[in-house]
């Protein structure tokens, strides 16, 4: 086979990383931040879910073609969200952001 | 060399197909767990008190340990999947197990944790005795609460299944440095269980802390 065997040291730093982010995410959720709580939160778990892609599941060293197709699920669940949000917040369903309050 | 079924060229295109082949089904799989953080989004934007008051009555420490559980598994499987890129069956086998037992214990705090939620009322339907101040839309944090974990909870039992089944195949003989396919793609299942759960873990457990 050819594909690249990715060395033992880089899966112990990712899942040291992995903790360190989980460390941080239970910190920041105890500090009042107000409407950027819920950003931090998916934030980290964003970056905690890209090392996980990249490197656990070795899509850093794969071909460009299943970097389309990991994409494509991640880009069809943000339409989900984006049409979904544009007509709730645009209707008055939903009450405004705080963001958006003067 | 491991075995290349008729149709591909050569072990590398086959891998290749395979690697697509089960990209496709998790794409599927994040759009079906995708709708449901959809769902929680915008009832969480409508009542974001209830849900604030809700989420601090579940267990930070369990949850945040049961997290670290399943980062803990993600590194047991990526060796598994070394192991196995190497070709030693032993230290496959070895790994594999212990992501299963990783697995088991997520699943029995889990398991712990909905059976404090029944003691405690707050499982809507079955026992719910809510006293805080919104208890009709508290309800339908733990509604999301009791199905995205329980999902979750399922995606893990169908996970753990499937370590077993490669273990299995890995003592059989079948896998090996030239041919290690089935580990790797039952690597990337139980990866994106955990991705799943490192969602799910601040979106239930880490609503409001702060307050």
């Amino acid at each position: 086979m050819s594909e690249t065997i990715v060395p033992r040291k880089t899966y112990v730093t990712v899942w040291a990383a992995l903790l360190l982010l989980l460390l941080s995410t239970i910190a920041v959720s105890y500090i009042h931040l107000g409407w950027l709580n819920p950003v931090a939160a998916v934030g980290i778990a964003a970056m905690k879910a890209a090392i996980i892609i990249l490197y656990f599941m070795h899509v850093r060293y794969s071909p460009r073609l299943v970097w389309v197709f990991v994409g494509a699920g991640f880009f069809w669940v943000l339409i989900l969200f984006a049409i979904t949000f544009g007509d709730y917040l645009t209707r008055g369903y939903l009450p405004a952001p705080a963001i958006w309050q003067p | 060399m491991g075995t290349i079924a008729h149709q591909f060229d050569s072990a590398e295109q086959q891998q290749e197909a395979a690697t697509l082949g089960m990209w496709v089904f998790l794409a599927t799989e994040v759009l079906f767990f995708g709708a449901m953080f959809l769902g929680y989004s915008v009832y969480r934007s409508a009542y974001p008190a209830a849900f604030g008051e809700a989420s601090r009555h579940l267990d930070i420490l369990l949850g945040s340990i049961n997290t670290a559980v399943l980062l803990c598994s993600s590194l047991t499987m990526a060796m598994a999947v070394h192991a196995a890129q190497l070709g030693s069956r032993r230290l496959c086998i070895g790994f594999l197990c212990g992501t299963m037992g990783l697995g088991a214990v997520f699943l029995g705090i889990k398991f712990y944790e909905y059976v404090e939620k029944y003691r405690e009322g707050l499982i809507p339907a079955i026992h719910f005795e809510f006293h805080g101040a919104d208890p009709q839309h508290a309800a339908i944090f733990y509604v999301f609460y009791f199905i995205m974990t329980g999902m979750h909870a399922l995606h893990m039992v169908i996970g753990i299944s499937l370590m077993g089944v490669l273990a299995w195949i890995t003592r059989k003989g079948r896998i090996s440095a030239g041919y290690y396919t089935p580990v790797e793609m039952g690597g990337l299942y139980w990866h994106f269980v955990d991705i799943v759960w490192v969602f799910l873990f601040p979106l239930l457990y880490l609503v409001d802390r702060s307050q």
